[in-house]
This record gives structure tokens, sequence and C-alpha cells, in this order.
């Protein structure tokens, strides 16, 4: 592979990153990688930048790693199958982690340390049972909105649902 | 064209370098992504249900103090040029703004934004609330961004696993779904080739680093952006004084490397300082790269107190309006300009920025 950086030489540092939203790998060879401050690991001393690099990259790269031999699995509520997650490295929604849990939970453990969250608790408005009359009224705003931004399909959506509650 | 000059301080009220050890920290940013209960993640949801998601959102935000008057700005209905503005104003991810390879701006993608919190919707997650502060300031970004998020939180409800925590579209955010980020200048740690045993080290204690606009591992005028990697199995105030002690000792580090740099080699600094403001005070062509890479020279000079009549605001204003889309802005609504008719263009408004008084806004 070709350095990304000036197309001549071997890549030979892959240099992968997620970012808030994006992974990138980025393939230079060991000039342009010391250029970028990053040292490939034949430079250095034994370990070192090596350990730096796969730390680095020990994320997503191409999709979910340890994910190659999880079971077949489809999440029932968004349909994203196994084979989808490897490939887009995302879930599809919140039911996702209860069908790919073991796999998850091995992931988690990867990438984290650990699959516990202990961090700030939280419980949705009217966890135990939502009145109905907020309901209503957090519906109408909703239509409120909706017809206020000329989104008509939605409106009649929500109108179908405020009957349903009302 | 958008009018971001209805956004006090253009949207970003931490160029002001007003905050902490702004000398070298730029910005904090702290981050909390969220998803809406029972509908689909972002990557995978019909138009039909992300307007869903922005209407539900919105009818929350109208009685939501932070967000009282908040500017709402749709990027599925701005031109790319204007995408890109907000973006490199660091207001919008660029996924958000539909500026990832080949990709296109999506159904409902918005950004509210008021003084110094904003809402990202419709990113791969719902909700991507956030704040951007001057300087080193990661209690009191925190802080603000963790109050809009209970407020929003008693009238949204959203997805959060009792064992996983908040649910996330990737999971490298599930957990807090914190991601705080501090923008650093590290000239002096660059200079004297200390930068990858920190950066190593940084891997070693889960911290991780992009560039300046996060666009792979680009760092441009060595400004790291160092932030937390995990988001899961500590407490968000872990995470916070985690990364809060590690960007101070790195402080020292670099104001010790200065100081080194200043004792073993004071012609060769001052007269990278100097050329680099030479250069940018006089040069008639002037690449984005180039001006990043001597703007970091300039801002080293100013640091070290051998240049006195530049601000760090004057600075900080020109690392974001000298950015190309900032550039052409100016001429917006005439031809598109070449890659070189821009770099001329950045050469003459650098120039003036930097010799007809610091602290006009350009
Ligand atoms: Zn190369
Ligand atoms: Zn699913």
């Amino acid at each position: 592979m070709q350095c990304q950086q000036c197309g001549q030489s071997e890549a030979v540092v892959h240099l992968t990153q997620i970012m808030d939203n994006d992974v990138t790998t980025m393939h230079l060879c060991e000039a342009c990688a010391a250029e970028k401050g990053i040292e490939s690991g034949a430079a250095l001393p034994q370990g070192a930048v090596g350990d730096f690099l796969a730390t680095m990259g020990k994320g997503l790269g191409a999709g979910l790693p340890g994910m190659a031999d999880a079971p077949h699995a489809t999440c029932s509520t968004c349909g994203m199958t196994t084979q989808e997650l490897r490939d887009l490295g995302r879930l599809g929604c919140a039911d996702c982690y209860q069908a790919f849990e073991d796999p998850l939970r091995q992931l988690l453990r990867r990438l984290h340390g650990s699959t516990t969250h202990v961090g700030e608790r939280y419980r949705p408005p009217g966890a135990e049972v939502e009145p109905p009359m907020a309901q209503a009224a957090e519906l109408r705003e909703q239509l409120r909105v909706a017809i206020e931004t000329e989104n008509f399909e939605l409106a009649a959506e929500l109108r179908d649902r405020l009957r349903g509650v009302e | 064209m958008i009018d971001l000059s209805l956004l006090s301080d253009g949207g970003m009220p931490w160029l002001d370098a007003s905050g902490r050890a702004s000398h070298l920290v730029l910005s904090t940013r702290v981050r909390l992504a969220r998803n809406l209960r029972g509908r689909i993640f972002g990557l995978r949801n019909s138009p039909k249900e992300r307007e869903a998601v922005l209407t539900e959102v919105l009818a929350a935000t109208r009685d939501t103090p932070q967000l009282a008057g908040a500017m709402l700005i749709r990027l599925d209905q701005l031109e790319r040029s204007d995408r890109e503005l907000l973006h490199e104003r660091h207001l919008v991810s660029r996924e958000l703004a539909g500026l990832e390879g080949g990709g296109d701006v999506r159904a409902g993608a918005a950004l509210l934004v008021q003084n110094r919190v904003g809402v990202m919707l419709n990113e791969e997650d719902h909700l991507r609330i956030q704040g951007l502060h001057s300087g080193l300031a990661l209690e009191a970004a925190y802080a603000e961004v963790d109050t809009l998020d209970s407020e929003l939180g008693q009238r949204l409800a959203f997805a959060f696993h009792p064992q996983f925590g908040y649910l996330t579209s990737c999971p490298t955010n599930v957990g807090t779904g914190l991601r705080a980020s501090v923008l650093i200048h590290l000239p002096g740690l660059v200079l004297t080739k200390e930068i990858t045993k920190v950066l190593q080290g940084l891997s070693q204690v889960g911290l991780t680093f992009r560039g300046l606009y996060g666009e792979g591992s680009e760092v441009v005028g060595n400004f790291f952006q160092l932030s937390n990697q995990t988001t899961l199995a500590k407490s968000e105030v872990d995470l916070l004084d985690h990364l809060g002690k590690m960007v101070r000792q790195i402080i020292e580090y670099e104001e010790k490397a200065r100081q080194i740099l200043l004792r073993d080699a004071p012609t060769v600094i001052e007269d990278k300082v100097w050329r680099a403001y030479g250069l940018l005070r006089h040069a008639r062509s002037m690449p984005v790269e180039e001006a990043m890479n001597l703007l970091s020279g300039v801002r080293l000079g100013v640091g070290l107190g051998l240049i006195s009549d530049v601000s760090m605001y004057a600075l900080n204003k020109l690392l974001v309006y000298a950015q190309p889309a900032h550039i052409a802005a100016h001429d917006a609504g005439g031809p598109e300009l070449s890659r070189s008719e821009i770099n001329i263009k950045r050469a003459s408004y650098i120039r003036q920025s930097l010799t007809s008084g610091h602290d006009k806004t350009p």
C-alpha cells in the first residue's frame, strides 16, 4: 500500500483513530508519519510506539472487532443483522443492545475495560405510569410544532395518536 | 447565505481567550450523546423519522431556559458553503454538516445554538448536547451541559439501560455518552520532539487526541484536541477529573519545553517566531496549512513575550476566519474562486488583520 501523504513510499504506519463520530485510518510511510509526530515501531525502542498505535487502533477500524465469530442474530425492532453491524460499526436502535448482547459485552469490555455504567442514573419522565393527560399535552405541543413547520404528514400521524390517547 | 452575525460572537464566545491557561488552551468542549427512547438511531432511520425527532426535541426545548431564545439552523436547508462555515466554527461535526467524503447532508440535520451551549440534532445520535468554553474549563463546560441535559431529560424520554447507561449509536460512546476535549497548542513539545512520548502516555491512560478539525489524525499548527477515549465504567466527574489532571500535566511539560528552547536555542526560536510573523504580514499567497503553521509560530512568540502587538484573541479569530469557507464567504454570490485565488485572498485578509489593529471583528 502507498503512503497517503506523499503517495511514493510504502505505508508502514496504519493509524486508526476514533473521533467523535468518525473512524479514520491513515496509511503513512515512515518519513511522513515521523513528520506528523508519529514514529513507526521500527524507529523506536521496542514496544512503546507499537503499543501506542495498537491502542489507538483498538477501536473499531473497519467494523467491529471481536464480532467476527458472533452467532447470526437480527434485531427485531430495526432489522439490523450481525453482518450489517460488523460492517457499519453502529447500532441501529436501543433494542440492538439486547439482540447482540453477548458479542457487545465482549466488545464493550475491550473498548472501555468494563461493561457497567457507573455514571449518572436516569429515569425517563413518568417511568412508572405516564398519566394520559401529560402524554396528550406533549402530543398536542408536538402537533403544534409540526403544523408550524408545515410538516403535515407528521401532523396527521400525531393527530391520530392524540385521538388514541384522549 | 446564512447570517451568522445573528449569533453572539458568531457562535464562538470561546474565541475571546478569557479562560484559564488560554495562552495554551484555546477551548474546552463537552458533549453528551443522547437518543430518544423507542426511536431508531440516526444512521438507520428514515427521513420521516428524522423529522419526527426534530419535532419532538424542538417541542421540548421551547420552555428549556438555556435554549429559550436559541437559533435553529437547519443544515438540511443550507448550501454546502454555509455548512462548511458552521463546521469551521466548530459548531457542527463534519458528519452533521454532510461534509464526509461523498456524503450529503441528511434530512432533519439541525443545530440549536445559544451562547455557549448547543444541540446537534439528527447526528448519528438523536441529540448531541454540547458546550464550548474559552480556555481550560472542564467543570464549567460540563456543569452547563449537565443542566441542559437534565432539563431535556425531564421533557424527553432518553434511551437508558440499567447496566449500559445511555445507549448510543456507536459502542464507543455508550454509558455516559460524554466526550470532553481540550484544544491545546503544544509547539514546545513538538519542537523538542517530546510530543510522541506525551501522546503515547495519553493512550496508556485512556485518553486520545486528534487535530484541529478532527479530520483523520491530521495535526496542523501544533494544535491537538485531547479527549477521553472511554465513556463507560467511569463516572462523568471521574472522566473529567482524569482528563483535567492530564491536561494540567501536559501544560507543565509544554511550559518546561519552552523554557528549554529559550535557554538552549534562543536565536533559533526567535528567528522561527519572527519569520512566521514576517511571512504572515507580508506574503501575497497563503495556503491554509501554511497559515495554520505560521500562526502557531506567532502564537508561540506571543506566549514567550517576544511579540507584544498581537492579541491571543486576534490569533484565535484568524484560526477560524482564515479557513477556506470563511475566506470564500467574502465573495459570496460571485464566481467560485480557485484554490490559488483563495490563497491570495487569505494572504491579504491576514495582512489586514495583523496590521490594522488586532481586535477588530473581521
Ligand atoms: Zn509518505
Ligand atoms: Zn435494533
